[in-house]
């Protein structure tokens, strides 16, 4: 397969997605690019395809046919293995839930995935701490999941999702579960940390207010992408 | 709402006259204002003179004259031009934007197309908006807030416009 040539600069790239869940499209010739630094609002419709359209990117779901280029090297050409470790150690996650580990507290929820990679313990929570400071949870450190806030629990997530400082940060809905002014604070944050890590950010979300926090929005409907920015 | 651009809108169906150019009007936007018949003819005698209509021929009857007009390629461009400039994001633009859906839709233009131009403006806005809450003090926060919840009701009717335009295109072009 011959890959088109990504937007100069381009850090994450996407070209003629398609997905199907059996009678279901899911993704029908999406396309997405962005640099890094910058924030990019997903939205759409639910049904739209969106979600479907993140998971690609992150290399979660595999598209049925289409180019997703990364750093310049062809995701299709990843093996599971090192598809795995661009996940745990270049992308970050952020979701609509927490999904924190309940049994562990909260500082050790955000130096899991430093943990993961081989990072000993006490570096890995003197690393975590510096990010929960930054996202103002500092104080919750010794507390577990259930003892938190949902936009205390979101901000620990958040938090996690940093720890490892990667180059693209993928958040699905997060701060659907929030009150508008939870919502407003993660975002906020979540925005501020990215962008003074350079990190590029993938934003889905349904709501105008979140995607204000974006440099620019692709709009998804159908399974198939609009970038505005490029249009308009 | 322009009432210039919205009659040069529907006469792209078509020649008619002033009479039947009213009518149309208020049947597909004038629930609550009715047009005149003095802005109907002040209207056109403007477009006349602008040269984004024409006479297409007159019918001499026991009462006045009466004109039937026709829009010109100018026209034609003219609300080509208007439906795909995004309305400045403030608030009670409802009636315009419908309006603007609803001729994309009789002249078969993209209205979704139209619809994802002005969400992208109102999106421009909102983020100028969050910056500018981002750095304010309170009163500016506050005074953000507020334009920011009626730009996003704003958006949410285009949403909705957008996810029922298949039904709304069914329903004008029935009547």
């Amino acid at each position: 397969m011959t890959s088109p040539t990504p937007p100069p600069g381009s850090l994450l790239t996407a070209s003629e997605l398609r997905k199907t869940y059996g009678p279901t499209t899911a993704l029908d010739g999406a396309a997405f690019s962005i640099h890094p630094g910058e924030v990019v609002a997903v939205m759409g419709p639910s049904g739209s395809g969106k979600s479907t359209l993140l998971h690609c990117l992150a290399g979660i779901v595999t598209p049925d046919s289409g180019s997703i280029t990364y750093d310049g090297r062809e995701m299709a050409t990843m093996n599971d293995s090192q598809r795995s470790a661009l996940r745990r150690s270049e992308f970050g996650f952020v979701f609509q839930f927490g999904q924190l580990v309940p049994e562990l507290s909260c500082v050790e929820n955000v130096a899991l995935p430093l943990r993961l990679n081989g990072t000993g313990r006490k570096e890995a929570e003197r690393i975590a701490l510096s990010w929960m400071e930054r996202l103002e949870v500092d104080d919750l450190k010794g507390k577990r999941p259930g003892e938190v806030s949902g936009g205390q629990g979101q901000r620990v997530a958040v938090a996690r999702s940093l720890v490892t400082s990667p180059r693209v940060l993928f958040a699905d809905e997060p701060t659907g579960a929030l009150d508008s002014l939870n919502g407003e604070r993660v975002m906020e944050l979540l925005t501020d940390a990215a962008r003074s890590t350079n990190a590029a950010v993938v934003l889905v979300t349904h709501e105008a207010r979140v995607a204000a926090y974006s440099d620019r929005e692709v709009v998804v409907r159908d399974g198939r992408s609009r970038d505005m920015e490029r249009i308009v | 709402m322009s009432i210039g651009h919205t009659l040069l809108g529907l006469l792209e169906s078509g020649p008619r006259h002033g009479y039947d150019l009213k009518r149309a009007f208020d049947e597909k936007f004038g629930h609550d204002r009715p047009l005149h018949y003095g802005q109907v003819y002040s209207t056109m005698s403007r477009l006349l003179k602008n040269g984004l209509v024409e006479i297409d021929g007159i019918e001499a009857g026991d009462g006045p004259e009466r004109k039937r007009y026709a829009i010109t390629e100018a026209g034609v461009t003219d609300v080509q031009r208007w439906l795909a400039t995004p309305e400045k994001p403030e608030p009670y633009l409802q009636s315009t934007l419908y309006t603007k859906v609803v001729l994309a839709l009789l002249t078969r233009r993209d209205a979704s197309e139209l619809l994802d131009t002005q969400r992208s403006e109102h999106l421009r806005m909102m983020r100028m908006l969050t910056e500018r809450k981002r750095k304010g003090d309170l009163a500016d926060q506050l005074i953000c807030d507020h334009a920011l919840f009626h730009l996003e009701a704003d958006l949410r009717w285009l949403e909705l416009t957008a996810a029922r335009l298949d039904r709304l295109a069914e329903a004008v072009t029935a009547r």
